[in-house]
């Protein structure tokens, strides 16, 4: 997408202006390209998560009960052996919803159903000074600002500002690709392993 | 301004007062009640040292600190921390600021550790603009800490003597911890809320972005006033002299975060002279700021117009006959002629004492 654009963008001195114009036509074709690579990007679905975050939070609260009564299952099976495949599903479900990048330690719960990894700085405790004036982001101004959403989305769980203001941890590096329901559950149990 | 413990060679630190963190001016100041004033000093394009004092010297004798930019605007400068060692061992107070977009939790914890060893005494954090509007557009955007995640690193550095990874510090980092704030930006409803996670996770003071909506800044301090947090953290509101209608709709468009009401462009364009007007107008706003309560000071951002800094601190009359430090350059000879170290202390300097 951008970064494959901009590969070159900066080694023409002063081509910066008609570069952003060309990754604008490119972004106009990209509209009907099927590859993964120039994929449009649609943020219908993060809305639509975030208008209903309560439903989904109770769908995850659901989930969660489920796995907790599993759990002595789950551990006799191996978490180390659950974990791709738990991986996957939380990629597709969440990826579908959320646009989920998959950091392997989920906050959505504190976020109001945004994903917070969206944010091209990373941010995971609340909004940058940069957000535009009509809600979109600094850096991609055709993206609604992550954070903004997120307001929205504790809104409607009604319990805004208190999830926002949890200092949430640096992300650890280590974790990307992994699955974070089963992290969630380690903890929830009380067997915290070396994820945390 | 002099302190009466001051240190003999001008880059030596102040004694760390009972219940400051830091040893630095910016926050003596900020303590004893006083209305500060920071003013950000550009980096320059340039390993020439010369080239930061003559900068930092545009503002000497107007200011109570200078902050030291990171990278700003993703451009390429001289380094924060360059600026401020080469300022400090100079005696300036120094606002390092940090920028979370090009280093990672292993750099930015080996530069606090570097610079509190150099008389840095307050830091600033920062998450910083994407690379993508900078002059290195192909540059990797880190992001490994958020200015949140570290304030709270930082703090625990000073305050528990350790790394992220617990590891032990054998002498901490004595900083005054600072953040930026902007009441401008959506979502406008949680950026007091912002304001208070901030000091939570260890902010002293805060700096805004450039408050040219007067109305908006006012309901902004009296949701942080409700909340009780202008009684928690020093608010350092940011202004700026902005130099022609052009330049101030250029910023509007292109600087992120920048609110500039359209009052304000037409009061500009208004003007026979549009710069010695953008300066008046940055003093009225000073005045007007001035009066909010929970403000403690202003900070003054006047790119490429550096000269004006001394001229808008003086006609907006903001530091109350206060005299900032300044280097010794400007003592007279009466003073070395009386045989003391250092010059004696000036009558307005006495009163911020007495008001703590």
């Amino acid at each position: 997408m951008d970064g494959k654009a901009g590969g070159w963008r900066g080694q023409l001195p002063g081509a910066k202006d008609g570069m952003q114009k060309l990754d604008g036509i490119k972004s106009h074709r990209a509209m009907n390209a099927t590859s993964a690579a120039s994929k449009p990007e649609s943020y219908r679905m993060r809305a639509f998560s975030v208008r209903h975050a309560r439903a989904l939070k109770r769908l995850y609260a659901a989930l969660e009960w489920t796995l907790v009564r599993c759990e002595p299952l789950l551990r006799r099976i191996g978490y180390q052996r659950l974990d791709k495949p738990f991986a996957r599903v939380e990629s597709l479900t969440k990826g579908l919803l959320l646009d989920s990048q998959n950091c392997g330690q989920c906050i959505v719960g504190f976020t109001g159903l945004s994903c917070p990894m969206n944010c091209p700085k990373k941010m995971r405790n609340g909004p940058c000074g940069g957000v535009r004036g009509d809600g979109r982001c600094e850096v991609k101004p055709d993206m609604p600002c992550v954070w903004v959403l997120a307001w929205e989305g504790n809104q409607r769980l009604g319990e805004e500002p208190a999830p926002m203001q949890v200092l949430q941890p640096p992300v650890d590096h280590r974790l990307p690709g992994k699955s974070a329901w089963l992290r969630e559950l380690r903890i929830r149990v009380g067997d915290a392993g070396h994820a945390v | 301004m002099r302190f009466e413990d001051e240190p003999v060679t001008p880059g030596d630190p102040l004694p760390i007062l009972p219940g400051h963190s830091s040893f630095g001016r910016l926050e003596r100041v900020l303590r004893a009640g006083g209305f500060a004033v920071t003013a950000e000093i550009a980096p320059p394009d340039s390993a020439n040292p010369a080239d930061v004092y003559e900068r930092a010297a545009l503002f000497d004798g107007c200011v109570d600190a200078m902050n030291a930019t990171d990278g700003s605007g993703a451009n390429c400068h001289m380094s924060s921390i360059g600026m401020c060692s080469l300022l400090a061992r100079r005696g300036y107070a120094m606002v390092m600021q940090i920028s979370a977009r090009d280093r990672n939790r292993i750099a930015i914890q080996g530069d606090v550790l570097g610079a509190a060893a150099m008389g840095v005494a307050s830091i600033l954090c920062l998450t910083g603009d994407g690379v993508d509007v900078g002059d290195h557009p192909q540059a990797k955007p880190v992001f490994d800490l958020d200015s949140m995640s570290m304030l709270g690193m930082i703090r625990a550095m000073r305050d528990e003597s350790r790394f992220l990874s617990g590891r032990e510090l054998s002498e901490a980092p004595h900083v005054f911890l600072g953040a930026a704030a902007n009441p401008f930006a959506p979502p406008l409803d949680y950026r007091p809320h912002r304001l208070a996670k901030k000091v939570a996770a260890g902010a002293q003071f805060v700096q805004t972005q450039y408050c040219f909506d007067i109305a908006a800044f006012r309901r902004y301090m009296a949701a942080v006033r409700d909340a009780g947090t202008h009684e928690k953290v020093f608010i350092l509101a940011g202004v700026g002299p902005l130099a022609s209608v052009r330049s101030a709709e250029w910023i509007r468009a292109n600087v992120p975060g920048v609110h500039i009401p359209d009052a304000v462009i037409a009061r500009l364009r208004g003007a026979r002279d549009q710069r010695r007007e953008g300066v008046r107008l940055c003093v009225d706003l000073i005045r007007q700021i001035r009066e909010i309560e929970g403000v403690h000071g202003v900070h003054i951002m006047a790119y490429r117009q550096e000269r004006r800094v001394a001229e808008i601190v003086e006609e907006s009359g903001v530091l109350g006959g206060r005299k900032p430090w300044r280097p010794a350059v400007d003592w007279t000879d009466a003073d070395w002629d009386q045989g003391s170290a250092a010059p004696p202390l000036r009558p307005g300097m006495r009163q911020l004492e007495q008001a703590s």
